[in-house]
């Protein structure tokens, strides 16, 4: 392996490929794959290549500061337009965002007071958490990875059942069938995989559910990742990969996974549309989650949005984050809050009153007290339940460690009767 | 574009009565019917009658559309039930399983194809962490029909990558049906019932056997599937051939050599049971202990490495059931623990007559 000492930006835009002419894409040369959508960009008036690479710049529609950017200043250029959301929308979006950030923040406290084995929080991600749930309609699916808790609840998934597998517990809770919702996925990327399968058989069914895939800069490194993006641009499905850039996998910055211009610009060699956010505006991320959404349930096949924003905490409650970043860097971010953010744009649009405000802050705290009396219960657990779902009837081998368990425990609840009887 | 239906309720409850009554017409007419198949052509028919039995059956892999796979397993599928049931992909494993996986938890019961055992190794995290699990973490919520076909072990004369005995890894994994068939008709009615399963089942087909021919009526087993949905034979084994000395105990490609012992030993005087596990998982402990209880002694007979293996397990499980019914410590003839060998050197790993002879001698006949 080489250690490239130049990693410059100036490097890296030389290496792209978005620097070449446009080529090999034309559809006479090259046998268009099943279902490929060269109509598209004749649809938006522009190249493949144009309709295929990300924007010049990241789609931001409000800065860090809160004020609405001009709109030849968003970063949309011809074929990348995004229309500013409706009132109602952003409105509930915000209450949603608020809801997330109590919710993250009361999970990790619980996780100190040790009422909850581990929580890897979304702090300063939950506008991509929030997008990504609502930029989704009924029957659609979404497939998150353990970080995305706030999304799973945005999903419509009850807040408590979301926390089991983080409490502990040998299940995912939630049934996924319930809310199109797959279980948080720990294995990464391979979860992109499964929403592609969703996405490939309701297509076959001639239905037109929308799949979302969740996944982060890390993950981008894996094989599954490579092969899920194949397989749905292959198979024209309609599917959403979302990668929450963050930074970090762990401790391992963004420039050792990739040396791609961007992660969206990862799209074009897979002949599928990709797109940069500000992963912190959460105007922008539904406005361009939502066009997503609607491309790919018009039939445009998949599409790779990435979303730039940044991990506030630790990976998880046992990581050490100052053993591979500065607090300097932090501190950045933290003007670039994300409801910090939409709260001043949304009071500066006087969309926002103290009233509305205090509403929302007692749904969230209503949340948080769900999750602190829900998750302080003991849930009773059935030791027969280790065996009961390993298959859709036990076999003779594990009726036979079942019995072996039970007889155990039966011997130790009644230790004193032993003791008589001998 | 055409789309696809799909029923959750594939396979209805069908009555005992109805069942041993069509069970009763099929063996009758068996005699007339029977004709030589070969295994390629059984695994063909059922897939091709499961797929006519319930459109949410997909079939897909590498190679298996118009090619109709490597070894022509999936032949004529793709012309008869169109591209969209039957499908090349990418090329690439976990894509295929993962796929799978996903198609799976929307209501499709996919059968994917596996190039060769050794090419199923990119899917084994799909198939360790997620296939063998998701019913399990969605406590029975999402069922996973799945079967994952492998064409596995050697015998061929295949080069390096292409004659791995891959089972032991899907049988040390907790959720995996794992089922590998030795005969024509077992070929049709295993994976009818694997197909029907609503359990994951990795498929493992024996890929020197594709060309052995029994007399067999599909017909037959057609109508015994569709009377019974496999549910008197899933997860047995058989007895393949009856003895009282010693039982041999082999599956998939071992059971042919461990007849072909059987019958060299009776030549000798020596009456050798053979047993075919069929079930790797679930595992059929009732037959196999039952036959070396009635001849106490028994040896194990499996083409894959022998350290760490199903054949060890078989051993272990062997002895812990019938340690006072046995004359002899069980024995094992399999692989030597080493990669798998050049065709030029291959007849020196793989178990034969003789080797199996030699451990039937050393089962202690003088004590």
């Amino acid at each position: 392996m080489t250690l490239s000492t130049d990693r410059s930006p100036e490097h890296r835009q030389g290496t792209g490929s978005a620097a070449e002419p446009a080529g090999g894409m034309d559809a006479s040369e090259n046998e268009p794959a099943v279902g490929a959508d060269l109509d598209a960009p004749l649809r938006f008036g522009i190249t493949a290549e144009d309709y295929m690479l990300p924007a010049r710049q990241q789609i931001q529609m409000v800065e860090p500061t809160g004020l609405l950017k001009a709109t030849e200043a968003q970063g949309t250029q011809p074929g990348h337009e995004y229309q500013l959301p409706s009132t109602d929308v952003l409105l509930d979006a915000y209450r949603h965002l608020v809801v997330g950030r109590r919710v993250n923040d009361q999970n990790s406290a619980l996780v100190r007071q040790g009422r909850m084995a581990v929580y890897p929080s979304s702090h300063g991600q939950e506008a991509c958490q929030v997008a990504a749930a609502l930029c989704l309609s009924k029957g659609d699916w979404l497939f998150p990875t353990y970080r995305d808790s706030v999304a799973v609840m945005t999903k419509g998934v009850d807040p408590v059942q979301t926390m089991t597998l983080f409490r502990g517990d040998w299940h995912g809770g939630y049934n996924p069938a319930d809310h199109q919702v797959g279980i948080q996925c720990t294995p990464l990327t391979t979860q992109l995989l499964h929403a592609v399968g969703v996405a490939h058989a309701a297509k076959l069914r001639g239905e037109d559910t929308v799949v979302l895939a969740m996944c982060g800069d890390g993950a981008t490194s894996e094989g599954d990742f490579h092969e899920a993006l194949n397989f749905a641009a292959v198979f024209h499905l309609p599917v959403v990969f979302f990668v929450q850039n963050n930074q970090y996998a762990i401790s391992v910055p963004l420039a050792q996974q990739s040396v791609a211009p961007s992660l969206a610009h990862k799209a074009v060699g897979y002949g599928m549309a990709g797109e940069r956010v500000d992963g912190n505006d959460l105007v922008a991320l539904m406005a361009v989650l939502d066009r997503a959404v609607a491309l790919a349930r018009g039939g445009s096949g998949p599409l790779l949005v990435e979303a730039h924003t940044y991990r506030m905490q630790a990976h998880t409650n046992a990581d050490d984050a100052t053993r591979y970043r500065q607090d300097s860097e932090v501190a950045e971010w933290l003007d670039k809050d994300p409801l910090k953010r939409m709260r001043t744009y949304l009071q500066a649009q006087g969309l926002l009153d103290d009233a509305a405000e205090s509403r929302i802050a007692e749904e969230a705290e209503a949340v948080a007290s769900q999750l602190r009396t829900g998750l302080g219960e003991d849930v009773p657990v059935d030791p027969q339940d280790l065996f009961r779902y390993v298959f859709s009837a036990p076999t003779t081998q594990l009726k036979e460690q079942a019995a072996m368990l039970a007889d155990e425990l039966a011997r130790d609840a009644a230790p004193q009767e032993t003791e008589s009887a001998q | 574009m055409t789309t696809i239906t799909t029923s959750s309720e594939a396979n209805g409850n069908v009555s005992a009565a109805t069942a041993r009554a069509a069970q009763q017409a099929a063996q009758k007419s068996q005699a007339g019917r029977a004709q030589p198949v070969t295994l390629a052509k059984s695994l063909n028919t059922a897939l091709s009658d499961a797929m006519a039995a319930d459109p949410s059956v997909l079939v897909f892999g590498e190679d298996v559309g118009l090619l109709g796979g490597v070894f022509r397993i999936t032949d004529g599928l793709t012309a008869k039930f169109g591209d969209q049931r039957c499908f090349d992909t990418p090329l690439a494993e976990s894509g295929i399983v993962g796929m799978a996986v996903g198609m799976a938890m929307n209501g499709m019961r996919p059968v994917v194809e596996m190039q060769f055992d050794a090419f199923a190794y990119p899917a084994f995290e799909q198939i360790v962490s997620h296939v063998a699990k998701m019913h399990n973490r969605t406590r029975g919520a999402i069922k996973l029909p799945i079967v994952i076909r492998v064409p596995y072990a050697g015998g061929i004369g295949g080069v390096e990558h292409h004659c791995d005995s891959s089972e032991s890894y899907y049988a040390h994994t907790a959720g995996l049906k794992v089922y590998t068939p030795a005969t024509v008709a077992d070929g049709y009615r295993m994976l009818r019932e694997a197909i029907a399963s609503d359990d994951p089942v990795m498929f493992m087909e024996p890929k020197k056997l594709y060309w052995s021919k029994d007399q067999v009526d599909l017909e037959a087993l057609r109508a015994g599937h569709e009377a019974d949905g496999g549910a008197s034979s899933e997860g047995t084994a058989a007895v393949a051939r009856a003895g009282t000395d010693a039982t041999l105990i082999a599956y998939g490609p071992s059971v042919p050599t461990a007849l072909a012992a059987a019958a060299a030993a009776a030549e000798e005087g020596r009456s050798l049971e053979v047993i075919d596990i069929r079930s790797i998982v679930p595992f059929d402990d009732e037959t196999v202990c039952a036959s070396v209880r009635k001849t106490g002694r028994a040896v194990v007979i499996a083409e894959a490495h022998g350290f760490a293996s199903v054949s060890s397990e078989i051993v272990a499980r062997v002895q812990e059931r019938c340690f006072h019914h046995l004359a002899a410590p069980v024995l094992r003839v399999t692989g030597f623990d080493i990669p798998y060998p050049a065709p030029k050197l291959e007849h020196y790993y793989l178990p034969g007559v003789d080797r199996i002879l030699d451990a039937v001698d050393n089962l202690q006949w003088e004590d």
